[in-house]
């Protein structure tokens, strides 16, 4: 064995990369609850492909066939329905996860120095999900399917001057029509994904490089030389690391924080199959009713709605009565969290730590989130208008509350090292 | 964390305000879809009242004998139209354009009507209440019109079965007077009672409550496998957490 090992590590870098990157891979020991995320968006990304994977053998990406092939995988193809409610419970359960894992990062101010780049590329990682997720939602080609890409398409078309063209250039036609789906299931299934795997390459190759931030926001990489020996974790980690710093307060990812993140996925992995198995449309939050009748470009539904994820921003889109503004305003939300690093001037990361306008600053912001999720879902009557402006308000004053007090804050003595 | 938590729990109801629609109050269908006599009576009413207009074009005949237990043999010889193989979708002879001449508009398909009107129960309560609210109009072509769908195109396809249903009124004391107080849909010249028309309509919405998702069934069968696998799995990978942990802190 060991001499198959030597072949291949002489080959490829094998065990180097392994120890590297996992068995002496140093990683704060007191990871907590919303440190669970990442990895489970790792294993929802992997579903999603290998399900897309089956999926693409019997769907048929034309205008004609796509609602039938979807049915046939339904009810003709082995397991199919498994597989299909895999796929877009995964979706719905991809951007729950993505959300989560954002939120802990301004919990615990993942995106300061040194993590800017590493927080941007997983900027990227949600831009490209959203233009994932939205260009799959087109492919069962249903009553929502058509006419929630209508909506979000012509929201181009509010770009002065150029905008008409440019939808024109997504569509590929006057209309969405088979064109459009042919186009978006190959950006769905081969240009996306790729664009997906190589930045969540890149972000855990930058999260490898400057180090997991922890709860407490406290370094637990130290000056090389500051740590006596007789403090320093029993655990070996990779030379990459110990020769250019001292490690305190850490484990080796694996074993210790893979098998932590197994309970974790285990117990995500129940919720998951509940919904999966026993309720996939999950009250029409994941499969919109609407969608169960083939597009249909003649008929508009009374109330078209995008998926739950989407809603924050489309209600701050609503709340704009321009088009073009709402549709900057839409962007902007999206803009203000990967400007986070520089908007936020505080040295002290952890909430814990922080002051308390901070904590009330980042309720308000979960709030405002919240409802704009529940307003962008709901039909826009006139209470629903002057709450999405109340709330879209709130979302981007938590960012200017922030570069404010964050300038000169009050913030409580940070411990040298983690409890 | 937790006062954090406690703030954000707090403000919950705020989202709560959910949207009120005018939508017609539906009646509970409370379909069972285990229930495999009610499907294949179900089934027998929508190819003797149904199919003529509305195509399962999803569906495929043998594999709904095989789910609602029905022979093969028998489902040949009294539910598959003649020349049409088992093996083939429920597909019918109307072609959209004639339908759209004859009713204004084409028969939709209803291989999935009951997840299209609404997603939980509220599609199956929707077919189910949209069944028992036809009524006699003599302004609408077919001399019927629908509580729940207005004006719709479709003529009462279950007559002979209920009768025609007319808004009915009863004489009752109000305020010390006798006055018409209306009193709901009530059908004449059926072949069915109430109570029986309801058990026929609740057997048709269970059929396409079937039809609609047939692998239901399967799929709450293996879930309950995948869930009790995940409980033993947790217990495993929390113990195995646990002694890898214990040289930790």
């Amino acid at each position: 064995m060991q001499n198959f090992i030597n072949w291949i590590d002489a080959r490829i870098p094998m065990t180097r990369v392994w120890n590297m990157h996992l068995a002496q891979y140093p990683a704060p020991k007191n990871f907590n609850f919303w440190y669970f995320f990442g990895f489970i968006a790792t294993i929802v990304l992997v579903n999603q492909i290998v399900t897309g994977i089956w999926l693409t053998m019997s769907y048929n990406p034309t205008a004609e066939g796509a609602f039938a092939s979807i049915e046939y995988i339904m009810r003709d193809v082995e397991y199919g329905y498994v597989l299909r409610y895999m796929h877009s419970t995964g979706a719905s359960a991809f951007f729950f996860v993505v959300y989560m894992h954002m939120f802990r990062g301004m919990l615990y101010g993942s995106y300061q120095k040194p993590r800017e780049l590493l927080w941007l590329f997983g900027m990227f990682i949600f831009l490209a999900l959203m233009a994932e997720a939205f260009m799959g939602y087109l492919l069962p080609w249903g009553q929502m399917s058509y006419w929630g890409a209508q909506v979000i398409i012509s929201l181009f078309g509010a770009i002065p001057i150029i905008g008409d063209d440019i939808t024109l250039w997504i569509r590929g036609d006057y209309v969405i029509s088979g064109a459009t789906l042919n186009r978006f299931f190959a950006l769905h299934v081969i240009a996306l994904p790729l664009v997906l795997v190589i930045l969540v390459f890149l972000h855990i190759v930058a999260l490898h490089e400057v180090g997991s931030n922890n709860p407490d926001g406290i370094d637990t990489k130290k000056k090389k030389g500051s740590i006596p020996d007789d403090e320093k974790p029993k655990f070996k980690f990779h030379e990459y690391y110990t020769d250019k710093k001292d490690i305190v307060d850490s484990i080796p990812f694996f074993p210790y924080v893979v098998l932590k993140d197994l309970v974790a996925f285990t117990i995500f992995l129940l919720v998951f199959c509940y919904i999966m198995f026993f309720a996939p449309e999950m009250g029409g939050y994941f499969i919109e009713a609407p969608n169960f009748e083939p597009a249909d470009p003649m008929v508009t539904p009374d109330h078209i709605a995008p998926v739950w994820y989407f809603t924050p921003f489309y209600a701050i889109l609503r709340a704009v009565p321009h088009k073009l503004l709402g549709v900057i305003a839409m962007f902007a939300a999206i803009v203000m969290l990967a400007l986070l690093p520089w908007i936020d001037r505080g040295k002290v990361r952890s909430i814990r730590y922080r002051c308390e306008a901070h904590k009330w600053n980042i309720v308000m912001f979960a709030v405002c989130f919240l409802a704009l999720m529940k307003l962008g879902a709901d039909p826009a009557d006139y209470l629903n208008r002057v709450l999405s402006r109340i709330f879209g308000f709130g979302y981007f004053a938590f960012f200017g509350f922030l570069w404010l007090y964050s300038g000169n804050e009050k913030t409580k003595p940070v411990p040298e090292r983690i409890a | 964390m937790k006062r954090l938590l406690i703030a954000i729990l707090a403000l919950l109801p705020t989202f709560a305000m959910a949207s009120s629609a005018n939508a017609p109050v539906l009646e509970h269908a409370n379909v069972d879809i285990r229930d495999k006599a009610a499907m294949q009576r179900g089934a027998k009413l929508y190819m003797n009242y149904c199919m003529g207009c509305h195509a399962l074009q999803y569906q495929r005949y043998e594999r709904t004998f095989n789910d609602l237990g029905i022979p093969l043999d028998l489902g040949i010889q009294h539910l598959v139209p003649e020349g049409v193989k088992v093996g083939e979708l429920m597909t019918n002879a109307m072609n959209a354009e004639d339908g759209g001449k004859w009713f204004g508009v084409a028969p939709p398909d209803l291989t999935l009507i009951t997840r299209l009107k609404g997603s939980g129960t509220k599609g199956q309560d929707w077919v189910f209440t949209y069944l028992k609210s036809f009524y006699a109009d003599p302004t609408r072509p077919f001399g019927v019109n629908n509580e729940v769908f207005k004006d719709v195109g479709m003529p009462h396809a279950l007559i002979e079965l209920q009768g025609l249903p007319v808004h009915a009124t009863e004489k009752r004391l109000v305020d010390g007077d006798m006055k018409d107080v209306y009193v709901g849909l009530k059908a004449t010249g059926g072949s069915m009672n109430a109570s029986e028309y309801d058990g026929a309509v609740r057997d048709l919405v269970t059929f396409l409550t079937y039809v609609a998702e047939p692998s239901r069934v399967d799929s709450e069968a293996i879930g309950k496998n995948v869930i009790i696998f995940l409980l033993v799995l947790l217990v495993l990978v929390f113990l195995l957490k646990k002694e890898f942990w214990r040289d930790i802190h």
